[in-house]
């Protein structure tokens, strides 16, 4: 037993952020990821491609055990963040989730005014004075470049936004709470492409701080964003690789099928 | 004859406004019927309103804004207030909210969010069965076997309990006579949670999936999401819930008249019987002799209709002045 996770330790390179380890994922009976074996680097932005339905949303969900959230979901192997196994039942989901921070495809401003939408997480975990929270809120909303839009209107709703601003107040949002590792899933099908680029932006800034691993289903924007890819189909992940390596000359017949357009 | 429709080409050509003319007509005719349809509803809010206010002047003339305050109840001496009434209206569906409120948040969040699906269904089904209960059936086990019951448990209990602290304790003294405005509280409490669980419910269920991923994606628990995501989304159609039960408890006659005692009789204690409008008018409509003591009657009716029209007014101003905390929408 300690021999094994000696061994599992010692063959994650120090570079490596989230180690993923023969993950399977079941909803009910269906079999979505199949022996998933995958090393995420630090302070890099990490994405994965391929058709709808190849699993890898769920793959994204896995990493902050958001799939927990339905009873049917169900997953063997591991996942190890800094070495630690978090799929194990016995660590706090939530704790997790302060570490692992999420961006949906759609922007999901909360009920309630900017200002609070920032705040409403940090305060989960932190107990600030209010002068410590509006430091921490312009922080948050400069680093998700959208403090010049909304600092004149901070008490307003955030529904008010337009919808890539919105985006970046979920992404401010996000990155309130420190986490270390951040899941974007799809961050940009809902918006315009100028509201991209923005977004697409951000992205490549957020990786000198931040591990990013993001969804999506525009192969331009992997290419543009990403220092690695990974593409699965059917559940299982064909091929990782660097994002050069993967659209210039991929070592997969089905990967360079997919990227040249010849399928999906 | 011929199976095949004859050619677009063998039609007479028309001039635009007549080949449409029927079904101009008839558009007309819908439109002004729909009309009418939604005016008759103020017409007939209207009518009763201004009926009431005739039927009752006699009364209102003889008493002025006295009638309000005025604890008299007396038929012998047609002397009539209607302070007791009122207050039992009031008090009993203020608590039966307070009662009815928390218990149907929770089953909403746990039909909503903690359910495992295969109970979801039956539950549901059950509570809004308990809607469909008539009033009278509430009424009769309210008498028959609630108030046994209560006045041996729970009524000694907080007279023991309750009762005995200062200024509040008021509250929960006298003699534990099961029926009284507490026991008609808990009956309408039974009565309105089908209605306010059920709208909440349904209202939980339409908030985006994404948006509680999100906040539980930010390591909120699912107390944290309900409380700080979903209720303020959903927090119109909550209001909504609560004022129609609000609306249902204000108004209940047969089940309050059963357990409510029917006694003109003020008293601080929330144990003691009292008296509601609807269960007034219910017990001395058709014993009521003399043009005075009806119209006193009519009168309470009228004060019923005041008082639900306000709440109603009061709910959708809470509902502008907690947008407004909220924040403007651009």
């Amino acid at each position: 037993m300690r021999h094994s996770e000696v061994f599992n330790l010692s063959s994650i390179a120090p570079e490596v952020r989230i180690a993923i380890r023969n993950l399977n994922f079941y909803y009910g009976r269906f079999h979505a990821l199949k022996n998933v074996t995958m090393d995420i680097q630090t302070n890099k932005v990490t994405a994965f491609i391929g058709p709808s339905g190849c699993g890898k949303s769920t793959l994204l969900r896995t990493f902050n055990r958001l799939h927990e959230l339905y009873p049917a979901n169900r997953t063997t192997g591991q996942i190890l963040l800094d070495g630690k196994n978090v799929l194990d039942h016995r660590e706090d989901p939530t704790l997790l989730r302060a570490r692992v921070g999420m961006v949906f495809q759609k922007p999901t401003p909360f009920p309630m005014s900017i200002y609070e939408n920032i705040a409403f997480g940090v305060r989960l975990y932190e107990r600030l004075t209010s002068v410590e929270m509006d430091e921490r809120v312009e922080w948050a909303l400069s680093k998700a470049a959208l403090w010049p839009e909304v600092k004149d209107k901070l008490r307003q709703s955030g529904n008010g936004l337009s919808g890539g601003q919105q985006q970046r107040l979920c992404i401010a949002r996000c990155i309130a709470i420190k986490p270390e590792v951040i899941l974007l899933d799809e961050p940009c099908s809902a918006l315009d492409p100028i509201s991209t680029a923005h977004i697409e932006e951000l992205v490549h800034d957020l990786k000198s701080d931040y591990t990013v691993v993001m969804v999506t289903h525009n192969m331009q924007q992997a290419a543009r964003v990403s220092d690695y890819t990974a593409y699965m189909y059917l559940g299982e992940l064909i091929e990782f690789d660097e994002t050069d390596q993967i659209f210039t000359k991929p070592n997969q017949k089905a990967t360079e099928d997919y990227i040249t357009g010849k399928f999906g | 004859m011929n199976p095949i429709p004859t050619q677009p080409a063998e039609r007479a050509p028309v001039p635009a406004g007549q080949a449409r003319g029927s079904g101009y007509l008839a558009d007309r005719l819908f439109e002004w019927m729909t009309r009418i349809f939604a005016l008759l509803v103020l017409f007939t809010l209207l009518a009763i309103l201004a009926s009431l206010v005739v039927t009752s002047a006699p009364s209102l003339k003889a008493f002025g804004f006295s009638f309000l305050w005025s604890e008299d109840w007396d038929p012998v001496q047609d002397k009539y207030g209607a302070l007791i009434p009122v207050y039992g209206t009031l008090v009993s569906s203020f608590v039966a909210l307070l009662i009815a409120v928390p218990i149907s948040f929770g089953i909403a969040v746990f039909l909503t969010e903690m359910s495992p699906p295969w109970l979801k269904r039956p539950l549901g089904t059950a509570i809004e069965l308990l809607a469909a209960i008539p009033s009278i059936i509430y009424g009769m086990w309210g008498l028959f076997s609630f108030a046994p019951i209560f006045s041996r448990t729970l009524q000694p209990f907080l007279i023991q309990t309750l009762g005995k602290i200062p200024f509040a304790g008021q509250l929960f003294q006298g003699p534990p006579l099961g029926i009284g405005l507490l026991t008609a509280s808990i009956i309408l409490a039974i009565m309105v949670i089908p209605f306010i669980s059920s709208v909440m419910r349904d209202v939980f269920e339409l908030v985006p999936v994404v948006l509680k991923e999100s906040a539980y994606g930010l390591g909120a628990t699912t107390w944290e999401v309900v409380w700080r995501v979903v209720l303020p989304y959903t927090r119109a159609g909550v209001v909504g819930g609560i004022m129609l039960g609000l609306g249902r408890a204000l108004g209940e006659t047969m089940a309050v008249t059963f357990v409510i005692g029917n006694t003109q009789h003020l008293s601080p204690s929330l144990l003691a019987p009292g008296n509601s409008i609807a269960s007034s008018l219910a017990n001395e409509f058709a014993e009521a002799v003399g043009d005075l003591y009806t119209s006193a009657l009519i009168e309470l009716g009228l004060l019923l209709f005041i008082i639900t029209t306000i709440v109603l007014a009061m709910a959708k101003l809470m509902l502008l002045r907690m947008g407004q905390r909220e924040g403007t929408r651009s």
